[in-house]
């Protein structure tokens, strides 16, 4: 009894967690520009418009070199830490992770007004790269949780093998390291980069002239004319965010397969 | 154990080695050699040094001070990656994203023979650890014994003049775990390359050894053949850390002509020879001795040995062997004794009289 | 060549290899948070900061009977949101940890979050779309006929621009925040102890409340510290949502940084908020001390 209660109840509380995505599609293909029941009749013209909106253009490719430098950046000063906390037990370590893991739990909105304080008293031009900076800054503590997992279940005996049958300390990471963590890294690099391309408030203080995607579409959700265009767009981001989580979770449990480790759970 | 044909060169050679972590003095003046082609074991509780002592072998500790010699050579700045020994891992560590002919043939890839030369040795050597035909499969999917033989092949192929095994049979089962044994002996004999290996049991250090070496608190507390080390026991601790041993509190009354007399609670008075006492560390002088070195005595037979009696107290029935805890009469001691289960011998019961023979020659006096 | 005594170090290599990361985190972290610090205390010139020190801006912001409302005004609703997501989510939880198999177990942890990675502002922004006045349930209804005069509603359902719209949009958008911790603290009870329990004559419910509770409490902890804490901070649902009729902290720290740019008020502001939720966040962990301190 309990069970099948339990089920019905998850049931629903996972159409209560897709009840807003499943309602991007039904709109952005609904001819009518205002979003209210009944539905007006079937058109890809919000699509066409997004694609022909030059703006939106840009501040995509904005968001993508942001998003990629910030999945690249993040995997790789994370890659540092989750070595540097699987590796050595050192004195002070659980207070400087501490620190570096903070961006979890600040709120956004206190990141990006400090650093626009900085920035701006050190004189630095707002660009995307600045935006870069703050998406790095919160985007590592995920890859870090994503990377530790991969670097404290390596065996520290392997390294050492593979060291002990002659390899110098590079080739040992190259040989034996790195294709070990090799799918941790990927899913460290897709998570950052949807992190980042999801990223409002940081992108809202710190782009300066530049748009970024989500500032983009939040300056379009004044205007009840570009709903339906920014449904689209929304249609459009939900099925590229699926098409990336599958794919990170397939490559994932690859690597799992492959070293034959445990299934221990998704992300996070 | 055949070392009289042993050549008695030097392979590795401690001297005055001593390990700092922080303030933790881990090897405290550690000087041995290792004699070429010998099978070597370093026995401790865990926490000793042992590993420590093989990790430094192998170039993965530095040494504080001291030095550590493989052939001759100082290894001081001779990184783990050039030195001529190479370990198996008491995890393998075993490379899951290889297969098993990848894992055996990792170290060759800078050997310059060609690519069906290198495919010919990894097939002889996996051959000679039995896992003939397993190449292809993925390493992963493995079984403990699997995993230690390509452990040991990936080794081996390289040609080490040392080979370390660190506890490598801790994991498997005793079946298994006793297999592996003989089969190591084995190898080592066909190979006559020095083995020196890490364990902390003491009965697969008997086993498998030419040569132990018994470690406590970073020290090398005797080190000598296995036959030595159980009958002469060099101090109280590594007695009771090797084999089973029986304790009785003893005044030593007096020495005279070499000799030296002691009464031993429950057994009587005794003579002994010098080369049977051995340091008892601060403790009150003691008398040990093995417990298959006395026999209950099952019929009213007269004995050329000494005797005692005593009430058993407790039985334990392995099989092949009986166990029997006995109180001997006039001390509230018990000691335990072994007898072999002979046919027709009967087991004998808790409460029941025993006569027990015991020869002088077989006591050890610590103090 | 012997390698210098300070790599030999644990302590040394550990940092060594820390340190790009470390780096980083000081330069963009730990520099612009004590520059802020810096800032509330200093004096806002027209244009320049005045670098001497002064108390004005905490007292100007204390003071402010509008910032004591919006702070109070964020803490119920960031309380409210996070009772609501951490209740609703531990059933979920538990149902996935405890009635799922193992092998089905990744998956449904992927169903859960992905919502979670698909556009955040689109997501707040379905639901203004569905609880708009227009929106898809008051039209749904209509529609239904159900309402209008004289039927079951006379009028379409004023949500949006009130507090429990933003509630519903900010405990849907931190869902997964809540789940996740107390999935993890549940899959790591032995399952043995719950056996032992009810072989100690426990039923399901009593095992349930005298085991497996208390032991998923640190995961419960986890959970309301990492909803609540964005939830307090969060700009966009009221700005969205609240059509910035109920404005939050984050909306009024906005506000003083961009428009007004009166940094140090900004600063002072956001310090002061800091210093709450920290207050807040310090005393929960305290009142909820005798479940984490069970050894990891």
């Amino acid at each position: 009894m309990k069970f099948s209660g339990l089920r019905t109840y998850a049931v629903l509380y996972l159409l209560f967690l897709y009840a807003p995505i499943v309602l991007l599609p039904v709109f952005a293909f609904n001819s009518g520009t205002v979003v209210s029941f009944p539905l007006q009749g079937f058109t890809t013209d919000w699509f066409a418009q997004m694609a022909a909106n030059t703006t939106l253009r840009r501040a995509l490719t904005n968001s993508l070199i942001i998003g990629g430098s910030a999945a690249v950046l993040s995997t790789v000063l994370a890659m540092f830490a989750a070595r540097a906390s699987a590796r050595y037990r050192f004195r002070g370590k659980a207070p400087v992770m501490g620190f570096i893991m903070l961006p979890l739990v600040l709120p956004e909105i206190m990141i990006g007004g400090s650093l626009l304080i900085v920035l701006l008293a050190m004189g630095v031009k707002l660009s995307i790269l600045t935006v870069i900076l703050g998406h790095v800054l919160i985007a590592t503590p995920y890859a870090i949780t994503i990377l530790s997992t991969a670097f404290s279940s390596l065996d520290p005996s392997l390294e050492e093998a593979a060291y002990d049958l002659g390899e110098t300390k590079w080739s040992t990471f190259r040989r034996v390291t790195l294709p070990l963590v090799l799918p941790a890294i990927i899913s460290s690099m897709l998570i950052s980069f949807t992190i980042s391309m999801d990223e409002f408030i940081i992108a809202f203080f710190l782009a300066g002239n530049e748009p970024t995607l989500p500032t983009y579409i939040y300056s379009q959700l004044r205007f009840p004319k570009a709903i339906p265009v920014i449904l689209a767009l929304g249609t459009c981001l939900v099925v590229a965010s699926i098409a990336l989580l599958t794919l990170a979770e397939y490559i994932r449990r690859r690597g799992l397969a492959k070293t034959g480790a445990k299934d221990s759970g998704g992300f996070l | 154990m055949n070392k009289s044909n042993l050549d008695e060169k030097q392979m590795i050679e401690f001297r005055d080695v001593q390990k700092y972590y922080g303030d933790y003095h881990a090897l405290r003046g550690i000087s041995a050699s290792i004699r070429e082609g010998e099978f070597f074991s370093l026995l401790g509780p865990s926490g000793c040094g042992k590993t420590t002592l093989l990790r430094t072998i192998a170039g993965f500790e530095d040494i504080s001070s001291g030095a550590v010699l493989i052939d001759q050579g100082d290894m001081r700045d001779v990184p783990a990656n050039k030195r001529p020994t190479n370990m198996v891992f008491q995890s393998y560590a075993i490379f899951p994203h290889l297969t098993v002919a990848e894992n055996v043939a990792f170290g060759l890839r800078r050997d310059p023979r060609t690519k069906a030369e290198k495919q010919k040795l990894v097939d002889e050597t996996l051959a000679m650890v039995g896992l003939s035909g397993y190449g292809t499969r993925a390493a992963h999917a493995l079984s403990g014994g699997q995993r230690q033989r390509v452990a040991l092949a990936r080794a081996l192929i390289l040609k080490p003049k040392v080979l370390l095994l660190d506890e490598p049979m801790s994991a498997l089962d005793r079946k298994i775990r006793e297999q592996m044994q003989v089969e190591l002996i084995k190898l080592q004999r066909e190979l006559g390359i020095t083995f020196v290996l890490v364990t902390h049991d003491q009965e697969e250090a008997l086993v498998m050894s030419d040569r132990i070496a018994v470690m406590f608190e970073g020290e090398i507390a005797q080190l000598d053949d296995p036959e030595e080390l159980y009958r002469r026991p060099k101090s109280r601790r590594v007695a009771e850390f090797i084999g089973e041993m029986n304790f009785l509190p003893t005044d030593v009354i007096g020495e005279s002509q070499g000799k030296i007399q002691i009464e031993v609670a429950g057994l009587g008075r005794a003579q002994i020879e010098p080369g049977q006492v051995s340091a008892g560390m601060g403790a009150e002088p003691a008398v040990g001795f093995r417990p298959e070195t006395m026999t209950i005595l099952l019929d009213e037979a007269a004995t050329q040995d000494r005797e005692a009696a005593g009430t058993i107290a407790e039985v334990v029935y392995y099989g092949d062997m009986t166990y029997y805890d006995v109180r001997l009469d006039g001390v509230e001691r018990t000691v335990r004794l072994s007898m072999r289960n002979l046919f027709g011998r009967p087991v004998l019961e808790v409460g029941m009289r025993a006569r027990i023979a015991w020869s002088e020659g077989a006591l050890i006096l610590f103090r | 060549m012997a390698a210098p005594a300070w790599t030999r170090s644990e302590t040394a290599r550990g940092y060594f290899t820390l340190s790009p990361v470390l780096i980083y985190a000081v330069l963009l972290l730990a520099a612009p948070l004590i520059t802020i610090f810096a800032y509330s205390f200093f004096k806002d010139g027209y244009l320049v900061i005045i670098h001497e020190f002064t108390l004005e801006n905490y007292i100007a912001t204390w003071s402010d009977p509008i910032f004591r409302t919006i702070l109070l005004r964020s803490i119920i609703m960031a309380v409210v949101v996070t009772a609501l997501t951490v209740l609703t989510a531990f059933p979920i939880a538990y149902f996935v940890s405890f009635h799922v198999r193992p092998s089905r177990k990744s998956f449904w942890l992927f169903l859960i979050t992905i919502p979670f990675w698909t556009s955040y502002l689109i997501r707040i922004f379905a639901w203004k779309v569905i609880m708009g006045y227009s929106g898809v349930i008051n039209s749904s209804l209509e529609m239904m006929g159900l309402m209008g005069d004289g039927r079951l509603f006379e009028d379409p359902f004023r949500m949006l621009t009130t507090l429990p719209a933003i509630t519903v949009a900010l405990a849907h958008a931190y869902a997964p925040f809540a789940i996740l911790p107390i999935f993890v603290a549940l899959e790591k009870i032995d399952r043995s102890l719950l056996e032992a329990g009810q072989d100690l004559g426990e039923t399901r419910w009593t095992s349930f409340l005298r085991v497996t509770l208390p032991l998923a409490m640190p995961g419960v902890v986890g959970a309301v510290l990492v909803v609540f804490i964005p939830v307090i901070g969060d700009y966009v649902a009221p700005e969205l949502i609240g059509g910035g009729k109920l404005p939050m902290v984050a909306n009024l720290i906005q506000a003083q940084m961009l428009p007004l740019d009166n940094k140090p008020v900004g600063s002072a502001i956001t310090i002061s908020a800091m210093a709450v939720v920290a207050l807040i966040a310090l005393g929960f962990v305290f009142a909820n001390r005798k479940f984490l301190r069970r050894p990891k």
